[in-house]
């Protein structure tokens, strides 16, 4: 799919060849790349290669304390004696798929908003873009904390349940499933706002007018002629997204409402950490590091991406 | 103008009943009462506390109670500290958290504009690169990271800054570095970008022309435009920093509002939720209108009719 749509159009290419020269959006797109890799497929290599499991207990009691790291544990271990190495794998897969099924939400909501308030515009656009204004400026961090924290646990909502379910996560990962939605629904208004600038400038062109010559539906209109257009600045805004709800699911994971035991994340990691700090520092250090080496390869890709793809808003 | 500052304030109410309506909706929304313990209560003492918090009263009426309260901005007594009245409580926390918001945000701003002027100024030079770097850098490590890290090494190992609680100007350093460092990184990007185009555009080519010093035309002419994004960024920061607030009382146990906002939440203290929740909004939207008022003033160009 991807490959299609940069052969098939020149735009793309260019957008490419302008990533490829940029040093810095090249070493985030390798490390992200990589790291999604080593996510995915580290825990299984370490299963069967050296038998180590994210949640396995040694059986031997004196194995069951915190060990530095040794050429068996490379991350150390916890204070179960659990391999760290193992957990912030297992923590960077719930991390990135927090970060990446939350910014799909997002992206839902704030293309489809951003698309009906620019194509109609007039008033509708005027409250639809007051109420964006709006809620950018309520501390809604405290709503979200009150969200997880009343929906958190046993009281997690039937439908969310049953979404975890039959997405193949049970039951145990409701609290997970409810975090896609909390992070979702709160980092829409950026792209919302950028999505509506480019749908009212592209809504008077001419292939928009001859869509509606020929009778096609509003609701196409806007899906199937419209946004497809505004897809390079999507998927920037997506890129940097991505960052953003992955370091708000660390914080609320670190206060303890987020990613829930027996499941963790980066963010639940580095909390437990923060207990041993000063024996332990291994326990902060590792997950600290891997989560803070991928945010800033995110953060450094959208930012290459968004020089390449979207030259005019370039800061030199 | 002046209207246009009427119209925000009509606009501030109806955001912050708002807020207060979803946040209330979603406490009474939950499943049991804050207070079910483990062990069930005998009826009649459960009678006792309906009768006392109008539980028995219908939900609308209990709405309305609610929303009456928070029109008189009395929010009555916490739930959990029951000797305490909310207002009280927000009172005593609240100073703690300003003093740290207010400190790092300036810290922020010292150190921000100036790596962004300097890297703007030499742009693409190693000096742009490395401060551009260490932007990036603080953007993307979490700020319960850095805190802690900062704790190993000034508490533990220098033994120059005390770890935790909240007290005299020491103990501020490390909280107030740790909150600000995300700021600074933020602040730094903007002023750079800001000042580049600012540092390109006409007026600054006319400066120059008409003979001004380089120092006027930085410091009289081009800061002042190059500034624009950055009080623009100041909004969203204040929302930001509550968040930051948040994790930075945690991490270095500061009394301060936002701890008190987690307990609360945790004991289901609907009460304290409800008063911390509308007070934050008020002071955040209040800083939001006074920062859109500052436009003015920056940009001659920016006009509310």
């Amino acid at each position: 799919m991807q490959e299609e749509i940069i052969k098939g159009t020149s735009l793309w290419q260019d957008a490419w060849k302008r990533l490829l020269k940029n040093k810095l959006a090249v070493f985030g797109l390798i490390i992200v790349v990589l790291m999604t890799l080593t996510v995915f497929i580290g825990p299984i290599l370490l299963e069967n290669f050296a038998k180590i499991t994210a949640d396995g207990v040694p059986r031997d009691s004196a194995l069951l304390k915190s060990f530095a790291p040794s050429q068996r544990h490379w991350m150390g271990t916890d204070d179960l004696g659990r391999d760290q190495f193992a957990r912030v794998l297992q923590g960077g897969r719930i991390s990135l798929m927090v970060g990446i099924i939350s910014t799909i939400v997002s992206l839902l909501v704030g293309v489809s908003y951003g698309a009906i308030a620019g194509y109609f515009g007039g008033r509708l656009d005027n409250f639809m873009m007051r109420v964006v204004d709006g809620i950018y400026s309520i501390p809604y961090i405290l709503v979200v904390i009150v969200l997880l924290s009343v929906f958190g646990g046993p009281n997690t909502p039937g439908w969310i349940k049953s979404l975890s379910v039959t997405f193949g996560g049970g039951e145990g990962m409701s609290q997970i499933f409810l975090l896609f939605f909390a992070l979702g629904l709160v980092s829409w208004l950026t792209m919302a706002r950028v999505v509506r600038g480019q749908i009212l400038s592209l809504k008077n062109q001419e292939f928009v007018l001859a869509a509606k010559a020929t009778g096609v539906s509003t609701f196409r209109i806007i899906f199937r002629h419209l946004v497809p257009n505004v897809l390079g600045v999507v998927i920037v805004y997506a890129t940097l997204t991505i960052p953003s709800v992955m370091l708000t699911e660390a914080f609320l994971s670190f206060l303890g409402i987020g990613v829930q035991a027996p499941y963790a994340s980066w963010g639940s990691l580095v909390a437990d950490g923060i207990k041993n700090i000063s024996i332990y520092p291994w326990q902060l250090i590792f997950p600290g590091v891997t989560m803070a080496l991928t945010l800033f390869s995110l953060n450094f890709l959208g930012d290459g991406l968004r020089d390449a793809i979207d030259p005019q808003t370039r800061k030199f | 103008m002046f209207s246009f500052i009427i119209r925000r304030l009509l606009i501030i109410f109806p955001m912050v009943l708002l807020v207060v309506s979803v946040t209330w909706g979603l406490i009474r929304m939950a499943p049991g009462n804050f207070y079910s313990g483990e062990k069930k209560l005998p009826a009649a003492i459960e009678e006792n506390i309906k009768e006392k918090y109008g539980l028995n009263e219908p939900i609308y009426m209990q709405y309305l109670i609610m929303m009456g309260n928070v029109l008189r901005l009395d929010f009555g007594v916490s739930l959990k500290y029951t000797d305490r009245p909310v207002n009280q409580i927000i009172r005593d926390h609240f100073p703690y958290s300003a003093t740290l918001g207010i400190f790092a945000y300036l810290l922020a701003l010292v150190i921000g504009l100036s790596a962004g002027f300097i890297a703007a100024l030499k742009q693409n030079t190693a000096a742009d690169y490395a401060s551009m770097s260490l932007a990036m850098l603080g953007q993307s490590v979490p700020n319960f990271v850095v805190g802690p890290i900062l704790v190993i090494v000034f508490s533990l190992w220098l033994y120059i800054f005390p770890p935790a609680r909240a007290g005299g100007f020491m103990n501020y350093v490390l909280p107030v570095i740790t909150l600000s460092a995300i700021y600074a990184a933020y602040i730094a990007r903007l002023t750079r970008a800001g000042m580049l185009e600012v540092l390109r555009s006409d007026y600054i080519r006319t400066a120059r022309a008409k003979g001004l010093d380089e120092k006027t035309v930085l410091f009289r002419h081009a800061l002042k435009g190059g500034l624009i994004p950055v009080v623009s960024f100041t909004g969203p920061a204040l929302a930001a920093l509550l968040a930051g607030t948040v994790v930075v009382e945690r991490v270095f146990a500061i009394p301060g509002l936002g701890n008190i906002f987690i307990q609360s939440v945790l004991n289901r203290d609907e009460p304290l939720i409800l008063g911390i929740v509308a007070f934050l909004s008020i002071l955040i939207m209040a800083f939001n209108l006074i920062v859109d008022i500052s436009y003015a003033f920056l940009d001659p160009r920016i006009r509310y009719e």
